[in-house]
């Protein structure tokens, strides 16, 4: 139990996704811009974790100790199918869920946090229980990351920056802080 | 000889006019992850640059038989089918950097750039424009890997490629090697192409005022 809750918290804050991993950059600097929005992305990312966790787990355990230099274009392969027919299934059986989190699926099937958990997940040779809970994890760390952004890119909207500033360059040296704030959360463990 | 200077037209574009991570902002996640050192980036820049070769060339190659609907995941599959080969040759050649990258190999699957180049570029154009231009896009994308893990490298540890430059008393920035560095730097380094790009266009102003007023002189 305290090596689940160790994986949950450490993936949620010590070793975030966006801010240490550097994954799923893309929504995080093209998406952020309102709080509301990036919320739902940050959900509808953390669903598509866990399918992804769960997917990782079934090819590792029985197609891929076969066949292992298949293992990047089945997870692609795999992973892609399984949130189509997933993103399919919602619209038919509840359109309100749809509207609020199934436009972002297909965008997020080639986001690099995807991807990148389950080859994590299979180098730290997680079983499905861990994998999940790191998935969680993640997917969290993820929408914590997210919604931080986004309430500090809304406040700035009003704010004087010089126009040279504007854009990406801003947004990266805010992460960079953002990063640099996150990087405290390193000495939670090194006491036990 | 017309067609040459275009293809070469297509090759230079990537460099600076239209270079994928200062100017279209692409590929960050292996961008940002792997340039803790300049020989890092240089590995992960020729390992993309391969991919993004010799998927433009097959994608170009096969483009009149890949049917419309189902083009995007067959880029993916050619592209994984590269990656794995990087892969597995870095596993075999370099075991020490490839242990370093880890698991951002595998993820140059998921770099943008190397797909939208496929969808934007090599499914419209013949075989040669294709490869010029993917050589073109791949260069740039090294150069921008090698300017950040360069500064990086010489900042948090004081040294380039592992020789050390400034001797015994130079207290290295560790933060620069540590993911907060990586965002700083690559922010500050796009600061800085703006501020050229802006100064080259203010230039140009000036020069087109200036022959403007002798015109009319």
């Amino acid at each position: 139990m305290d090596d689940l809750l160790w994986i949950f918290i450490s993936t949620l804050l010590v070793n975030n996704f966006v801010l240490a991993y550097f994954l799923g950059l893309c929504p995080f600097l093209g998406v952020s811009g309102q709080l509301e929005t990036s919320f739902r992305l940050g959900l509808a990312t953390t669903f598509v974790l866990v399918i992804t966790a769960l997917c990782a787990w079934v090819l590792n355990t029985y197609v891929l100790i076969y066949a292992p230099y298949l293992r990047l274009i089945s997870f692609i392969v795999v992973i892609a199918s399984t949130v189509q027919f997933i993103e399919m299934s919602i619209k038919k059986l509840s359109p309100s869920l749809f509207k609020s989190l199934g436009i972002f699926l297909p965008l997020i099937t080639t986001n690099c946090a995807i991807l990148g958990l389950a080859i994590f997940a299979t180098n730290r040779g997680y079983g499905l229980v861990e994998g999940l809970v790191f998935a969680l994890g993640a997917g969290a760390g993820f929408t914590l990351a997210m919604v931080l952004m986004a309430g500090i890119r809304e406040e700035t909207e009003i704010m004087d920056v010089p126009v040279l500033i504007r854009g990406t360059a801003f947004n990266l040296i805010i992460a960079g802080i953002l990063s640099m704030a996150f990087m405290g959360f390193a000495g939670l463990f090194s006491s036990t | 000889m017309a067609t040459d200077t275009t293809a070469y037209e297509e090759m230079i574009k990537g460099l600076w006019r239209d270079n994928p991570v200062f100017v279209q902002v692409l590929g960050m996640c292996p961008m940002l992850a792997v340039t803790n050192s300049a020989i890092n980036a240089v590995v992960m820049g020729l390992a993309t640059f391969f991919v993004l070769v010799g998927s433009s060339f097959l994608v170009s190659a096969f483009k009149q038989w890949i049917p419309k609907q189902v083009r995007i995941s067959l880029y993916i599959i050619i592209i994984a089918t590269f990656v794995t080969v990087v892969d597995y040759s870095l596993l075999a050649l370099l075991p020490a950097i490839h242990k370093e990258l880890g698991a951002f190999i595998p993820l140059i699957v998921a770099n943008c750039m190397i797909l939208g180049r496929q969808e934007a570029f090599a499914s419209k154009h013949t075989i040669k424009f294709a490869v010029m231009d993917a050589v073109g896009m791949a260069s740039g994308f090294m150069i921008a890997l090698f300017a950040l893990g360069a500064v990086r490298e010489i900042l948090g540890v004081g040294a380039i490629f592992g020789v050390d430059l400034f001797g015994q008393n130079f207290e290295p920035w560790v933060i620069m090697i540590l993911p907060p560095g990586g965002f700083l730097t690559l922010g500050l380094l796009l600061l800085f192409f703006n501020w050229v790009t802006e100064r080259r266009k203010q230039f140009l102003d000036k020069v087109a005022d200036a022959e403007r007023v002798n015109a009319n002189g």
